[in-house]
């Protein structure tokens, strides 16, 4: 049956009636009445799968997705603040029971082990060791005829394997087979792929009873950013981008940063720049039942020296004006906030770079202009193009007059033409329009830039744009 | 007692500032931005007061980029490193054009020192300006904003003019598209382009602007001024006035018929 609805996935309810992944919709419906259904979504099932990783970054910070529906956390060490695994593995099921999920875990004493032993049924066993051992075949995750070849020959459990030589299973199924129960095995490492990197300097904080109020959180945020400084001072570094993680008491996790142009051991600049993350969220942080867990991290930091003020008070101006530029990238976005960066090309539009002021490169000079000449490049240019109507006395002649928005502007003045080929040499096809460009001023004294793009002899009938407005 | 006394140390440090600065009315911190053309500086005391508030409207939608330039060149000349702030909302490039800073390094400025601040609406662009207003350490803020601006009002003018005033900040108002309305500005002026000094082979020449005071605070308003840009020395001088320029009468009905069209 082409083209039917199927089910991609069912509950435990679901399939305790019978129902089973892969069946086809009107089948389901047939068998099971009232049947509750929701649209699979692939990319919003990431996303949740993600948002709960972010959840569990309060158990460690090495999370890793395993999707489409499992996590894996490097608790190793990690584990003693909640009274030993047994007890963090309990917390982590009543949060996630709370968001109404069902959880399937299991510990092992590698990442690959602790996930097959969590996906594939086992008969219970004394030690992890054994239970390893006890896995069906279908754990390595070979594809399915190995697997079937495998049952048939009598091997169907990862024990059955691992009792013969790795020699002759690496013939018969590929290198991949081996590697696999190596890994599951802990004969080979089997590394651990964070979703994101731990920070180099963090500080955290848990509550015993959630807190609910905002305000409070951010004065507990602030002690962090204390603590984060002090410690970033004793490493002679600085904080560039800052990171507030709220834990809610629910299992989820919102997650704010701030970034600042230069390196700062400011706590009072960084609690600036978060209260305006704050306020210009479009959804404010919801407490819900409270946060038991908030955490700073400071995951890129840059050397910064103990700080000496300027004697001329040069350095505070600057210091301040950097700081304003950090206050507003915040507040409005970070590419909206720009510095000027000059590129060596002839063509006007790419001539220079706008950056955002957060991580600008230092300046490089600009070209000097010719002394004695007027300017000749406009002090506002627009990009693209606009079309504009001109009048010529000759076809490659000087424009006499153009229509521009509507109105018809008389040319006095001009100057040009100033030939910029296109940049021939970075196009396939080796061409490209040449501009010709015009300097004009109109009667009433107004100057513009105008340019035929294209010569006569390479195209037909070249358009006339306006390229720019002089001073 | 907790009550009463910090609204008294508020005040005892108004009294203080108030002191420093030589007096409610007195000019804090000194300073001009000069333009260098003697008599345009002598008849305005030195120049643009300093920690003020300036309008510049634009005398018509075309002059927009002359009325832009000349707030540009007055912040930008001299040798003072400080930045020049550029705040506009996020649709001036479409309407205007983007700022070109190979084109302010023709006109003899440091395009390093230009800050660009996009603010997505009118309202955001106000509030960064206040932030702007209240930062000392910038050569000057240009707030560039199109059309009337409902929501500069008086009150929000004087916000404006007191975070100026106490930061030291010279604040430029750059009103594109609008006619001026009552507000707290030190000066407001009108710029116009103004036919340029011709060069060889019928070439325009360096920039012209013309200038009508429409209001000063501290004197006479009504003096006009016709200055052309003069890069090599970093000064305006005067433009000389050739005999093809227009008179002024019919200047101004091209200039309306101009600001018809457009």
């Amino acid at each position: 049956m082409r083209g039917a609805l199927r089910l991609a996935n069912v509950d435990a309810r679901a399939a305790a009636l019978g129902l089973v992944p892969g069946m086809a919709l009107a089948d389901a419906r047939a068998q099971v009445q009232p049947l509750l259904v929701v649209p699979h979504d692939p990319a919003l099932d990431r996303d949740w799968l993600d948002r709960l990783a972010q959840g569990c970054a309060r158990y460690t910070p090495l999370v890793a997705l395993d999707p489409p529906d499992g996590l894996i956390l490097d608790i190793a060490g990690a584990a003693h603040p909640f009274g030993g695994e047994a007890w963090l593995i309990a917390d982590l099921e009543m949060r996630f029971d709370r968001l109404g999920m069902t959880v399937r875990s299991a510990l092992g004493p590698t990442a690959d082990a602790a996930r097959a032993l969590a996906r594939y049924p086992a008969p219970p066993a004394p030690d992890e060791a054994a239970a390893i051992r006890r896995l069906p075949v279908a754990a390595l995750e070979l594809d399915a005829e190995a697997t079937r070849a495998l049952t048939r020959a009598g091997l169907k459990t990862i024990g059955d394997l691992a009792s013969r030589p790795m020699a002759s299973l690496a013939a018969r199924f590929g290198a991949e087979a081996a590697d696999a129960l190596r890994r599951l095995l802990g004969d080979a490492p089997s590394p651990l792929d964070p979703r994101i990197a731990p920070p180099p300097v963090a500080a955290e904080r848990r509550f015993a009873e959630p807190v609910a109020s905002t305000p409070h959180a951010m004065t507990v945020l602030a002690e962090l950013a204390g603590e984060a400084i002090a410690a970033m001072a004793e490493r002679g570094k600085g904080g560039r981008q800052f990171r507030a993680t709220f834990f809610r008491s629910d299992g989820l996790a919102r997650t704010i940063a701030v970034e600042t142009g230069a390196p700062t051991r400011d706590a009072g600049l960084v609690m600036r720049l978060f209260a305006e993350r704050i306020d210009a969220l479009r959804d404010p942080i919801d407490p819900g039942f409270g946060f038991d867990m908030i955490r700073l991290s400071v995951p890129r930091l840059e050397a910064l020296g103990a700080s000496q003020l300027g004697l001329e008070g040069g350095a505070v101006r600057e210091a301040a004006v950097d700081a304003l530029a950090d206050r507003l990238a915040t507040r409005l976005g970070r590419g909206r906030v720009r510095r000027y960066r000059p590129v060596d090309t002839h063509i006007p539009e790419q001539a220079q770079l706008e950056l955002p002021a957060v991580d600008a490169p230092p300046p490089q000079p600009w070209p000097a202009p010719e002394p004695g000449e007027p300017p000749l490049r406009p002090f506002w240019l627009f990009d693209p193009p606009q079309p504009i109507e001109v009048i010529a006395e000759v076809p490659d002649g000087p424009p006499q007059r153009f229509r521009w928005r509507r109105a018809l502007h008389a040319v006095r003045r001009y100057e040009g033409p100033e030939r910029i080929a296109a940049e021939w040499w970075r196009r396939r096809d080796n061409k490209g329009l040449t501009r010709d460009y015009y300097r004009v001023e109109d009667v009433q004294g107004r100057r513009y830039w105008l340019f035929r793009h294209g010569l006569y002899d390479e195209k037909p009938d070249p358009r006339w744009y306006i390229h720019g407005l002089f001073a | 007692m907790r009550e009463s006394s910090s609204p008294l140390a508020g005040l005892r440090r108004r009294v203080a500032r108030i002191a420093a600065s030589g007096g409610p009315t007195g000019a804090r911190g000194g300073g001009w931005l000069a333009s260098g053309h003697a008599e345009f500086d002598a008849a305005m005391g030195g120049g643009l007061a300093a920690g003020r508030v300036h309008e510049m409207f634009a005398a018509d939608p075309l002059d927009a980029a002359s009325a832009a330039a000349f707030a540009a060149l007055l912040a930008l000349r001299g040798g003072d490193p400080a930045p020049l702030l550029w705040l506009r909302t996020a649709d001036a490039a479409r309407r205007c054009g983007c700022l070109h800073a190979p084109g302010i390094a023709e006109l003899g400025g440091d395009p390093d020192r230009l800050l660009l601040i996009e603010a997505g609406d009118a309202k955001a662009l106000l509030a960064a300006a206040n932030d702007a207003a209240r930062c000392p350490g910038s050569a000057a803020v240009v707030v560039e904003s199109w059309g009337q601006l409902p929501a500069l009002d008086l009150t929000a003018g004087r916000r404006l003019a007191l975070g100026a005033r106490d930061a030291g900040v010279t604040l430029l108002l750059l009103r594109l598209a609008a006619e001026p309305t009552p507000s707290v500005a030190e000066t407001r002026w009108r710029i116009a382009a103004a036919p340029s000094r011709e060069l060889e082979a019928n070439a325009p020449g360096a920039p012209a602007f013309d200038l009508e005071l429409l209001r000063w605070r501290a004197g006479p308003a009504g003096a006009r001024w016709r200055l052309e840009w003069n890069r090599d020395d970093q000064a305006f001088r005067d433009a000389a006035l050739s005999g093809a320029v227009l008179p002024l009468a019919s200047r101004r009905t091209l200039e309306s018929r101009g600001a018809e069209a457009a």
